[in-house]
């Protein structure tokens, strides 16, 4: 590896990681990048409906306290934090945290990014009527059957304005649905100056970036092989890359913090959402998974070379949440002798119920947790002494109403069902509304040219 | 609960006289031994995520010598049938360099996301399903595999 290494540490896997990973990162040793990941697929619409009952809300809250906690570290250390928490509001996000920013006396004034444009809400009935379907990727079916339904659409953006706002000087980039590894590519493509159209490097800054946004994934946290091995998770270092020049990196972490670093807990974290390998499509290019060599380098130390990558493709995806239906999912446990029994009569019960009150439902799904609930009918029959089981039962409907009643169901089976009932304290069931994903594909050229960076000063 | 199965290799009295080498008599140049079948769980460690209403599974073999058996053994129409009722179709992509398989296993999470009731909405634990087939191994792998 040649001689100047650039540090990416990952703070956050997603909106409700561990709360004191950034703060470790930052103190436990040197990084010249903090990476926070807070949108998954759903996120956008979440924070949607919050926009739209208070126009300041809109973004990941908890990422204010947060930053709150490390701003003396970043204005000291010369740290900068690039995340995607901005949601659907960056810029309320970034206004928020220069108010937090000038309580705090800090040692020197910080610049803050908002990068915007990713929300294509406001233009979807222009972009409709000009002739983008916006159809869904997996069906096909055209957006425009179901408008009336749609509650947040952004497309993907990639590192570029990232790029331009490190350029400008930003200690803290916040923006809102730039990709999960366009978080990692803009500090490595700012630092080295690499050329947009270097494919392998692009592919390179990528596989980095994915190996690290899902926090201690890759760093010994939900990793299968030798699991018992993995010492000290209550501490769990989160993974850094250490990035050279030549486009290959090193995966780490902290010393003297936990979890482990090795070839099998980055394997398991590039295969996590694997598509097809040769074709990992990004908005910055495309990198082909089967060309990545890994190599344990030392103790907790992997190296990842070899990576070559293609060009850009001229789409970007778009994320479209829109309005589904309504479900819920009721829950009671069934104790020792023939738990197993009493609950499928429970649930047969239950259905002839529902039934017989009249309501429909799209679906409904019985599972026997302690029996078959994660591996279906592979897992066989369940012991005849099984010492308990907990009945789970969820429904979908498009309309509220009979999920409603359902949830008024579940109580009754109690004093009304089969004996050795309980685990209901909880109360009845939640309804929750269904708020779906439609991925499609749109002209980058359409998003590109409206995309904007905006910095702030503290 | 139905815990994974233990291989019966004892049972089978062709695989007993494999441990031949355990006793002074000098061994005979022997027949090949028949294989034996074990979960995947002794050969590979896999994880799995969600893209819509499709999982994916990793599958990775624990040493490097294993990955030929589990691309000859773990074939999209095998790994099809294990899930038979469960998913709607396989595809399977090699990645020799991870010594890893990927496989889509399309419709199996019940409409994917927000939509779906499951348990297991985003597929994270159908890595672990996989793991329960079963597949041929010859007997001396069985033998470094099984703990």
């Amino acid at each position: 590896m040649s001689g100047r290494v650039v540090r990416v540490a990952s703070g956050q896997g997603f909106w409700g990681d561990w709360l004191e990973a950034p703060v470790r990162q930052v103190r436990d040793g040197h990084v010249d990048y903090l990476m926070l990941d807070y949108l998954a697929e759903v996120t956008m619409s979440i924070l949607q409906k919050q926009k739209s009952r208070n126009p300041e809300a809109g973004y990941a809250r908890d990422f204010v306290p947060l930053m709150s906690r490390i701003l003396p570290d970043i204005a000291d250390k010369g740290v900068r934090v690039i995340t995607n928490a901005g949601g659907i509001n960056p810029r309320g996000c970034a206004e928020a945290i220069v108010a937090e920013a000038r309580k705090q006396k800090l040692s020197r004034k910080l610049r803050i990014a908002v990068v915007s444009g990713d929300d294509i809400m406001p233009r979807l009935d222009d972009l409709l009527a000009r002739g983008h379907t916006l159809a869904d990727m997996d069906t096909g079916r055209p957006l425009a059957e179901f408008r009336a339904e749609v509650l947040a659409a952004n497309a993907y953006l990639g590192m570029a304005p990232i790029v331009e706002a490190l350029r400008k000087g930003a200690d803290i980039v916040i923006t809102g649905r730039v990709t999960d590894t366009g978080l990692t590519l803009g500090p490595l493509f700012h630092e080295f100056g690499w050329d947009f159209d270097d494919w392998d490097k692009v592919a390179a800054g990528t596989i980095a970036g994915h190996i690290i946004e899902c926090g201690a994934q890759s760093s010994g946290g939900n990793l299968l092989k030798d699991w018992r091995k993995v010492r000290g998770l209550e501490n769990p270092g989160f993974p850094i890359i250490e990035a050279s020049e030549d486009g290959t990196f090193l995966v780490t972490k902290h010393p003297g913090t936990g979890g482990v670093v090795n070839v099998a807990s980055v394997s398991e974290q590039l295969v996590y959402e694997m598509g097809d390998p040769h074709h990992y499509i990004t908005p910055d290019g495309v990198a082909d998974f089967t060309s990545i060599q890994l190599q344990q380098a030392g103790k907790n130390r992997v190296k990842v070379s070899g990576i070559r990558g293609g060009p850009r493709t001229p789409f970007l995806k778009v994320s479209i949440a829109w309005f589904y239906g309504y479900k819920a999912v009721g829950t009671l446990v069934y104790s020792w002798p023939d738990a197993y029994d009493k609950a499928r009569a429970a649930d047969k019960i239950l259905r002839r119920r529902l039934k017989n009150l009249g309501l429909e439902f799209e679906q409904i799904l019985t599972e026997y947790v302690g029996v078959d609930a994660t591996h279906g009918k592979l897992s066989g029959p369940p012991p005849a002494d099984l010492a308990e089981v907990q009945l789970r039962i969820g429904v979908r409907a498009r309309e509220r109403e009979p999920v409603e009643r359902f949830t008024r169901e579940i109580a009754p089976l109690v004093l009304t069902g089969p004996p050795s009932v309980t685990g209901f304290a909880g109360g009845r069931p939640r309804v929750e509304e269904i708020v779906a994903y439609w991925p499609a594909l749109i002209d980058r050229k359409e998003i590109e040219s409206q995309v904007r960076v905006d910095l702030l000063e503290v | 609960m139905a815990t994974a199965k233990r291989p019966k290799t004892k049972a089978k009295p062709k695989a007993k006289s494999a441990r031949v080498g355990k006793t002074l008599r000098p061994r005979r140049p022997a027949a090949p031994l028949p294989p034996v079948k074990i979960q995947l769980r002794w050969l590979a460690h896999a994880r799995s995520g969600d893209k819509g209403d499709t999982a994916n599974v990793g599958l990775i073999a624990l040493r490097p010598e294993w990955f030929p058996i589990l691309v000859k053994e773990v074939t999209q129409a095998r790994v099809a049938r294990h899930f038979k009722g469960q998913v709607s179709s396989v595809d399977r992509f090699e990645l020799p360099n991870l010594n890893a398989l990927n496989f889509l296993l399309h419709g199996a999470l019940d409409g994917g996301g927000t939509i779906s009731l499951k348990t297991d909405a985003q597929g994270k634990v159908y890595s672990t399903a996989l793991l329960r087939m079963e597949i041929h191994v010859p007997a001396d792998v069985a033998r470094q595999a099984l703990p």
